[in-house]
């Protein structure tokens, strides 16, 4: 059966059409695997070898990993629930109810994405408490390590304007809440509360401000910052991997 | 017989290179003292990319993946009335990530706990790496031992007594806690027979911060989210 599999496989890599899309081709030698890093216009960010250690689950409890995929897992989902969705007032609350009752898995579909976004803001908080005790933002890792706090606030910041999108009271108050504090900025805290809510409270057009911050400006930045995270990876020599201790 | 080009035995070309390298040296490059190229030897199994790396990828996310959609479908995701301006609940609560800030919230005011605070903290998670005693790494205790203690013992007691006087019990205790730690660990020495104390002792000042942030941060969002009440008010969660 496994053999069957693998040579059914074998053939496919094999057919015209996806040695049209692979350009690494066939075959497993170490040269094709390192062109199918290399010549893979998503997979050239990583090097193509690594360290054998860095692969361990010690140094890194995979925490970078499982934070990109709790990412990949919100886009998925996120571009579902956008099908469902309208940005207004009360339309926004009423689609909350038609996932509940009327879209088919459309609760499991918002828990999925709700308990994702916890995971990611959570994962991202222990990856940069990890990365620091390892001490990995050392030279030369040290702009990674900053990209890595940007990535940190845009996290939380996606999480905060997706948390206003449901329209009901939780979200209402709690963006309420958060957006209160904007106003304590010193000399123009209030102008820039009116910036980010697009007018004096929490209405239709903050609503509307924080979908087009959930949706659009705030995955697209995140996209390009992980992007240049992971090339700097590369460039940065690899993952951190502590030296083995003299004894 | 003809005059062809005649072959010199001893001209013999040899592809090899001898392995001897006494017998036959070889210069490979020139190794100033000052320009050393800095070589470190490590231990350098590799692996490939495609398969092992991105295999192990596959596999984090789909451990991720299972593990997400257990959770969905057996809790869901809170929903309430729709916004209501005119009716604010009792606790108004912001997400969980920044219970810790609507708890300091309860104590400073807006200017401090809300702009002040957060600032400080991205601003100090931004410059990390870019100070000397972050890279080093050294003991805290390693040099001026005497005057770091009293340093830091000074410190201590006054940021303590601005909590006692601001009356944030949450956060006092844990730097009582971290704090205590930190001064006896200047107890140990670097060669101490015990491995905990061995640890301890060889720590430095960013972990000790660090450390304190991370614990202040877990209790300031644990209490927030799961021990206050209406009005902000102190409840157990088994209560309410």
């Amino acid at each position: 059966m496994a053999t069957t599999i693998k040579s059914e496989f074998e053939r496919i890599r094999n057919t015209e059409v996806w040695r049209t899309i692979f350009r690494s081709g066939s075959g497993s030698s170490n040269l094709h695997r390192s062109q199918a890093v290399q010549q893979n216009i998503f997979l050239h960010l990583f090097s193509v070898k690594v360290r054998s250690r860095a692969l361990e689950f010690s140094p890194t409890w995979y925490l970078g990993a499982l934070t990109l995929s709790t990412f990949f897992i919100l886009i998925a989902t996120g571009i579902l629930l956008m099908f469902y969705y309208h940005p207004s007032v009360p339309q926004a609350y009423a689609d909350m109810k038609d996932l509940q009752f009327v879209v088919a898995s459309g609760v499991f579909l918002r828990n999925l994405h709700r308990w994702s976004a916890h995971a990611m803001v959570f994962l991202v908080f222990a990856h940069m408490f990890k990365v620091f005790y390892r001490g990995a933002y050392r030279p030369p890792r040290q702009f990674n390590w900053v990209i890595g706090v940007f990535l940190l606030l845009i996290t939380l910041l996606l999480s905060y304007t997706g948390y206003l999108l449901p329209w009901d009271q939780l979200a209402f108050w709690a963006v309420t809440v958060g957006s209160n504090i904007a106003k304590a900025v010193p000399l123009m805290g209030k102008q820039i509360r009116f910036l980010m809510l697009g007018g004096n409270e929490v209405n239709a057009n903050a609503l509307l401000r924080f979908y087009v911050l959930h949706c659009v400006i705030l995955p697209l930045a995140a996209i390009l910052l992980v992007g240049v995270h992971f090339w700097r990876i590369r460039k940065d020599g690899g993952l951190y991997v502590p030296e083995k201790k003299q004894l | 017989m003809t005059d062809g080009p005649k072959m010199k035995p001893e001209l013999k070309m040899q592809a090899e290179v001898q392995s001897d390298v006494r017998k036959n040296p070889r210069r490979i490059a020139f190794i100033l003292r000052r320009s050393s190229p800095y070589v470190k030897a490590q231990d350098d199994g590799r692996v490939m990319t495609y398969p092992t790396a991105l295999a192990r990828f596959i596999i984090a996310l789909e451990v991720a993946f299972v593990l997400l959609v257990w959770i969905s479908l057996l809790a869901n995701a809170p929903l309430e009335g729709i916004a209501d301006p005119m009716h604010t609940p009792n606790p108004a609560k912001a997400p969980w990530y920044f219970l810790g800030l609507q708890e300091l919230l309860h104590y400073f005011p807006p200017m401090v706990a809300g702009v002040l605070v957060p600032g400080l903290v991205v601003g100090a998670l931004i410059v990390i790496p870019y100070f000397n005693i972050n890279i080093e790494g050294e003991s805290l205790w390693a040099r001026d031992r005497k005057r770091r203690l009293m340093i830091v013992g000074v410190a201590l007691v006054l940021f303590c007594i601005f909590l006692l006087v601001f009356d944030v019990i949450v956060a006092l205790v844990p730097t009582i806690l971290i704090g205590g730690l930190m001064l006896w660990s200047a107890r140990f020495s670097p060669e101490s027979p015990k491995l905990f104390h061995r640890w301890l002792a060889s720590k430095p000042l960013s972990f000790w911060i660090m450390s304190w942030f991370l614990v202040e941060l877990t209790i300031l969002t644990v209490v927030g989210t799961f021990f206050r009440g209406p009005g902000w008010s102190w409840v157990l969660p088994w209560q309410s």
